[in-house]
């Protein structure tokens, strides 16, 4: 009898995991996924152009049932884990059913941050995170005409545009005085505001939501300073935080995510975790790249062949709304003896940044052409030396020289 | 439907060098015209160089003076014509009432026409009765004129262009032919294809672009000309290569020059810095062809030795007899285009008129007779150099200065801009508005440009050629025959009452033939065949060669009053300041290809700017390291009497111990790059031509904070700048800058030097802070206005590319988008620096065609292309980069 795999997470970093697992070792594991949702695996990035109207949930499917059964895994969609019983190896779910592991992996993804201010618990109150939620915007979006959204962030942006596609009137609400400041500079982040003011977004900086109002559902937002705006649809897109309940409770080591060693392993020899769940060092996740690089040292170690180790590195970021380009990556806000390129191009919307740390590309911030994007995230990687390529640095990679 | 323009074409002549080609100009509406070479004109067949060609491009008013000007509390002030003339001319009175004729002074050019020339001449020594008028020419080619003069009794330059096809073997000493003579050089260079053992000997210091075609060049040591000339008479005389009796019959002076001629080949050698098998080569070959022409040229005639060195070439044909011989002779190449036509009419301190002499009473008699003239100047006047000396200490207190721009073009220029300051009076005739000069005067008067006049210009051949008007005069400006006219007539002197210019040209015609006969006062220089033309009479003149039907010499008859030539003694000297010290290296100065004079016409052609855009200071790599100066970098260079700032170059055609920089920078140009300023003003005993080629200097850093360039379509302020040059682009101004300031912010820095105070402006910026980056584009509607690029280092990019975004009215988005990188950013190359300016092709598109379809002669470099296919000028230039090309593919194929 073969050891059994129990994955628990049918998101994208649990199955790329499997995925990379079956490519090394196809026939090791009787395996068997576990997923919240009642679907296959989808692409979850890809939600923002479905919001749009640009592409269909069929577009984004990654792994259909077919596929599931063809690599004989057991897969188990809409009924999640409850229960894990490390002393006995068994991982209990909401249906009852049980089933036991010789190794076990945790991609339970992250939560939404849902602000708990008064209200928010209304109908019209969505978060931004999956299927569901995308497919009650769609139904806000067909009904009601406002929306507001919480947080002006990589996703908040994203939702919004995708609401104002959809027809709404759209109003972004964001704590502090620049966009997507996890991402951009404030120059980066004004030029980025002022190209979706002039496509009718709007916005409210240094907004504190303190109550969300209505009484069967939800028609406004009050502000700490007292202001009131109208809405009919509020998305909360202020942040995620990693989803660990399950294995807190199953007593594995967690601070802000499940600790996990340089092997994707956590404090149980015998149970792994990949993706929004974990936490590597100090770091937590939330982009893509990095948790690509997850599943391919985790698959690694599970197929036996284990000798990767994870090196976190900088993953760039790009914004998903049609016709405006950012990318980020990095350290792109730079320290004490850090300099800075600089260009700007205000009539063409152009404005990049590099920010340098000694000979080494730290950072990039590029907005509106993003085209060189993947050559600084090269070079940051690389570690390379870039003092003789200083002077072109900005302008892209030097043509052969005539 | 293509109709020829033949019809409405004008034929005149180029205003630039001595050679003076023939120029067809065809008006294109106001006050521009297209230009080509005259095909029927005996000087240049059609041909013509790159300036001539560019002639076009630098008409137009922009810059012209047009209006009569009077300084008032330091302000210049429109006048009319009346008020301006007659405030000269109180104080002009006034003046000589009070201290003398001698008090006041005339300072003209080799760019007025002669009958300009003749007018200036006869009020000033016939009527004023000074004999204070000089000429830039003395800065050219007096030395020539003086040893003509003493060799053959009479300015004459005995060979023609027609002998340089005739020649065995060329000598160029002192001349940079190919870049400022280029016609002739291409004479040359036609000949020796034809006749590939055509010898050509470059002797220069430096290696210049003439050396291209040299079969051998004696890279000489700066002064030392006579040493290498007395030793070749020597030589001649050592082997017997002499013609007795040629030298018993028609000359005297022959032990005596030989004697202190005495010289080994060995001591040459040494002397000269060459070595001496070198110099035996030139030797032999200078004896074993018959036919040999030596051409010379400034390097020769602008040396305190000037005068000498042009007799010691003179005393090596003198002894063979080879003088009024086809294809031989001594060949005095002229700088300017009317050189020739000033010492006909004797337009220089130390001469009369016609070949008359000042310092014989008889020719003075018989001058003032002709003229009925109150009164005839009765001894020389002030040579240039003296004159400004004369007007700083207060002797000569009224200066009239016409058609030139001594404040830069003078030895000691800080001494002449001093004088100027402290002249009571400073009158300016001048076709341009600003120069440094004219900052200086009190009164500014607007005279006729070049396709505005009409007139005539001799050239280096004595061919006489008419510039003829192809443009309406424009604002108020006049002839300057007819200002100096009006002038005289305001003086109340008789004999100015011209109608039109044919009347000058008849009255100066008429006394070339006065008492030109072998019993009054013979002299060669006769046209009084010319005499009595009427109006369409020299109106249609051709181009015409005196003496007319002679061949100067060919009979063997000097103008001396025995009929003999003369050896002249030539004991060598140095140049009068010699290097050491504190100023370790001696500055050479000279011409560019493709600039002339001061740039007041030439800069205005954007091709011709885009050759060599900012001044230089050519020097050895070794001296470099020794001074702390790197190539690229500005360099301050100073003598004993003032210093500049230019940007280190190394040409390859220096010798160590030497410095050369380019004549023609000047305040309106640049803000510290007038060459004058450094000069030595020591000149010639004889001549009276400063020592332009030889002056101690010394090589420093020029420490500046940043460098940088801005390409503006409007013109900048730039006070605050340490340092920098202007050169005019095609619909923009180019500006490389350098400053000593550190600068904080700087996009608030470069919109204040741009003044572009909108906050909404289209500007494209690019910081790199901590580096001293900065770079920013303006641009209106989608077009460039103005650009700046800044970096602590001369690393800068390219101008060219940036350059041609000017010719297009909207910029597209693959422009824009490499607009601040100053390149092209993905297909589409830099052409790189501009070398042939004719077909704007750049060095990089040259070297690529060289190297991808391996091109070994410069005629396959224009097939493939097109460099090199119109003018020429840049053949040399060409032929380098195939040699430095396939030495690198050599080597990389190693």
């Amino acid at each position: 009898m073969k050891p059994a795999l129990v994955v628990i997470g049918n998101g994208m970093a649990g199955m790329r995991t499997v995925e990379e697992l079956l490519a090394l070792a196809p026939d090791l594991y009787d395996i068997t996924v576990f997923g919240a949702e009642p679907h296959g695996n989808y692409n979850r990035i890809l939600l923002s152009p479905v919001l749009a109207g640009e592409k269909t949930v069929d577009d984004i499917m990654l792994n259909t049932r077919e596929w599931y059964a063809e690599h004989g895994i057991a897969l188990h969609a809409g009924d999640p884990v409850e229960h894990i019983d490390r002393q006995r190896r068994i991982v209990r779910a909401r249906s009852g059913l049980e089933v036991r592991y010789d190794r076990l992996l945790l991609a339970t993804g992250s939560k939404p941050f849902i602000i708990p201010v008064p209200g928010h618990q209304l109908p019209g109150v969505l978060a931004f995170r999956d299927i569901g939620d995308v497919e009650g915007m769609l139904a806000a979006a067909r009904d009601h005409r406002r929306a507001v959204v919480i947080g002006g962030g990589l996703l908040g942006l994203e939702a919004a545009n995708g609401l104002m596609r959809q027809g709404m009137e759209v109003t972004v609400v964001h704590v502090t005085d620049a966009l997507m400041n996890q991402q951009l500079d404030k120059p980066a982040a004004q030029l980025l505001q002022a190209a979706l003011e002039k496509r009718g977004m709007r916005f409210l900086l240094d907004a504190q939501t303190s109550e969300i109002v209505g009484t069967d559902r939800v028609t406004g937002i009050r502000f700490k300073d007292g202001s009131e705006i109208a809405a009919d649809l509020v998305v909360m897109t202020a942040g995620v935080r990693p989803n660990i309940a399950l294995a807190q409770a199953a007593g594995l080591h967690c601070e802000r995510a499940i600790v996990v060693d340089d092997t994707l392993q956590t404090y149980d020899p015998r149970v792994y975790a990949v993706g929004e769940c974990v936490q590597h060092r100090r770091a937590t996740f939330g982009l893509v790249a990095p948790i690509w690089e997850q599943a391919r040292v985790c698959a690694a170690h599970l197929a036996g062949t284990g000798h990767r180790r994870y090196v976190q590195q900088a993953s760039p970021t790009r914004l998903k709304v049609t016709g405006i380009d950012v990318y980020s990556v990095g350290d792109f806000i730079g320290g004490e003896g850090s300099e800075d390129l600089v260009l700007r191009d205000a009539r063409r919307g152009v404005y990049k940044r590099l920010v340098l740390d000694g000979p080494r590309l730290a950072g990039a911030v590029l907005y509106g052409d993003v085209q060189d994007g993947p050559w600084y995230f090269d070079l940051i990687q690389k570690g390379a030396d870039i003092t003789a390529l200083r002077h072109h640095l900005l302008f892209g990679p030097v043509p052969q020289a005539a | 439907m293509n109709l020829s323009q033949e019809h409405l074409s004008v034929r005149t002549t180029c205003p630039y060098c001595g050679v003076g080609c023939g120029v067809r100009a065809t008006p294109q509406g106001a006050q521009q015209a297209s230009v080509a070479g005259d095909t029927a004109h005996p000087s240049n067949f059609g041909r013509l160089c790159v300036k001539g060609s560019a002639l076009g491009e630098t008409l137009g008013l922009e810059g012209r003076l047009l209006h009569p000007h009077v300084r008032e509390d330091g302000v210049l002030r429109q006048v009319s014509w009346d008020a301006a003339l007659d405030k000269v001319a109180a104080q002009w009175r006034a003046i000589v009432a009070e201290h003398g004729p001698d008090a006041v002074a005339f300072y003209v050019s080799g760019q007025l026409l002669t009958e300009d020339y003749y007018i200036a001449n006869k009020l000033m020594k016939g009527y004023v009765g000074s004999a204070n008028i000089d000429t830039n020419s003395r800065l050219c080619m007096s030395s020539a004129v003086a040893g003509h003069k003493r060799a053959f009794g009479e300015d004459i330059v005995p060979v023609s262009y027609d002998d340089l096809e005739l020649a065995d073997m060329i000598v160029l000493v002192g001349s940079n032919l190919a870049w400022c003579h280029p016609i002739l050089f291409q004479r040359i260079a036609k000949a020796k294809e034809a006749r590939p053992d055509l010898k050509v000997v470059v002797i220069d210091p430096r290696r210049t672009a003439t050396c291209e075609l040299a079969d051998l060049h004696l890279s000489i040591k700066p002064g030392t000309d006579v040493w290498l000339f007395n030793g070749l008479l020597t030589y001649l005389h050592g082997i017997g290569a002499v013609d007795p009796a040629f030298i018993a019959a028609h000359t005297n002076g022959f032990d005596a020059a030989l004697a202190a001629a005495s010289i080994t080949p060995e001591e040459v050698a040494q002397a000269c810095r060459l070595k001496v098998e070198d110099v035996l080569a030139f030797y032999e070959a200078f004896a074993a062809n018959a036919k040999v022409i030596t051409g010379f040229s400034m390097g020769v005639n602008q040396s305190s030795a000037g005068t000498d060195k042009v007799n010691a070439i003179v005393n090596c044909y003198l002894v063979g007899g080879r003088i009024g011989k086809p294809g031989a002779g001594p060949f005095s190449i002229t700088g300017q285009p009317n050189a020739m036509g000033g010492r006909e009419v004797g337009g220089l301190a130390n001469m009369l008129a016609a070949h008359l002499d000042l310092d014989n009473a008889a020719h003075r008699a018989a001058v003032r007779e002709f003229w009925r003239s109150p009164t005839i100047a009765e001894k020389p006047g002030l040579k240039a150099v003296d004159l400004f000396q004369a007007i700083e200490a207060g002797t000569v207190k009224a200066v009239w200065i016409v058609a030139t721009n001594p404040a830069v073009s003078l030895p000691d220029a800080e001494q002449v801009r001093r004088a100027l300051a402290q002249c009571e009076l400073v009158v300016v005739s001048d076709v341009v508005r600003d120069t440094d000069t004219n900052a200086l005067a009190h009164v500014l008067l607007p005279a006729l440009a070049w396709g505005e006049k009409d007139g005539t210009v001799t050239n280096s051949e004595r061919r006489i050629s008419r510039q003829r008007a192809f443009l309406p005069a424009p604002g108020e400006a006049r002839a300057d025959w007819r200002i100096l006219a009006q002038f005289a007539q305001r003086l109340g002197y008789a004999g100015f009452d011209y109608a039109a210019v044919h009347e000058i040209f008849d009255e100066h015609a008429r006394l070339s033939a006065w008492r030109n006969t072998p019993e009054q006062l013979p002299r060669m220089f006769d046209i009084g065949t010319l005499a009595g033309l009427d109006r369409a009479a020299y109106d249609a003149l051709e181009p015409v060669r005196w003496p007319l039907g002679k061949t100067p010499f060919a009979d063997g008859r000097y103008s001396h009053p025995d009929g003999r030539a003369r050896f002249v003694a030539t004991p060598p000297r140095l140049p009068v300041n010699q290097a050491g010290g504190e100023f370790p290296l001696v500055l050479n100065t000279g011409r560019l290809r493709d600039q002339w004079h001061t740039m007041t016409r030439t800069g205005r052609a954007p091709k011709l700017a885009e050759h060599t855009p900012e001044p230089f200071v050519d020097l050895h790599p070794q001296d470099a390291l020794l001074c702390g100066v790197r190539e690229g970098e500005l360099a301050r260079i100073g003598s004993n009497w003032g210093s500049m700032v230019a940007r280190v170059r190394h040409g390859g055609g220096i010798a160590r111990g030497s410095v050369f920089i380019p004549i023609h920078w000047n305040g309106q140009t640049s803000s510290d790059a007038r060459v004058g300023a450094l000069v030595n003003p020591v000149v010639d005993p004889v001549s009276g031509e400063p020592e332009f080629k030889h002056t101690p200097v010394m090589v420093d850093r020029f420490p500046v904070q940043w460098h940088g360039f801005v390409l503006s379509r409007a013109a900048l302020g730039l006070e605050q700048v340490a340092y920098w040059t202007k050169a005019q682009g095609a619909g923009f101004s180019r500006y490389e800058l350098a400053g000593r300031n550190r600068i904080g912010d700087f996009g608030a820095w470069a919109r204040e030097l741009l003044e572009v105070t909108d906050d909404d402006a289209d500007w494209l910026e690019y910081s790199d802070r901590s580096a001293g980056v900065y770079r920013a584009v303006h641009l209106v509607d989608d077009r460039i206005v103005q650009c700046v690029f800044v970096s602590p280092r001369p690393d800068l990019p390219e101008r060219a590319w940036l350059a041609s975004l000017f010719a297009s009215e909207r910029l597209s988005d693959q422009e824009r988008a490499g607009v601040l990188a100053g390149r092209p950013l993905r297909q589409g190359a830099d052409a790189g620096p501009t070398v042939c300016s004719c077909f704007g092709v750049g060095r990089n598109t040259i070297c690529n065609a060289i190297r991808e379809n391996d091109l070994a002669t410069s005629a396959q470099v224009t097939a493939c292309v097109k460099a090199g296919g119109n003018c020429g000028s840049c053949v040399p230039e060409i032929r380098q980069l195939i040699a430095v090309v396939r030495a690198e593919a050599a080597e990389a194929a190693e």
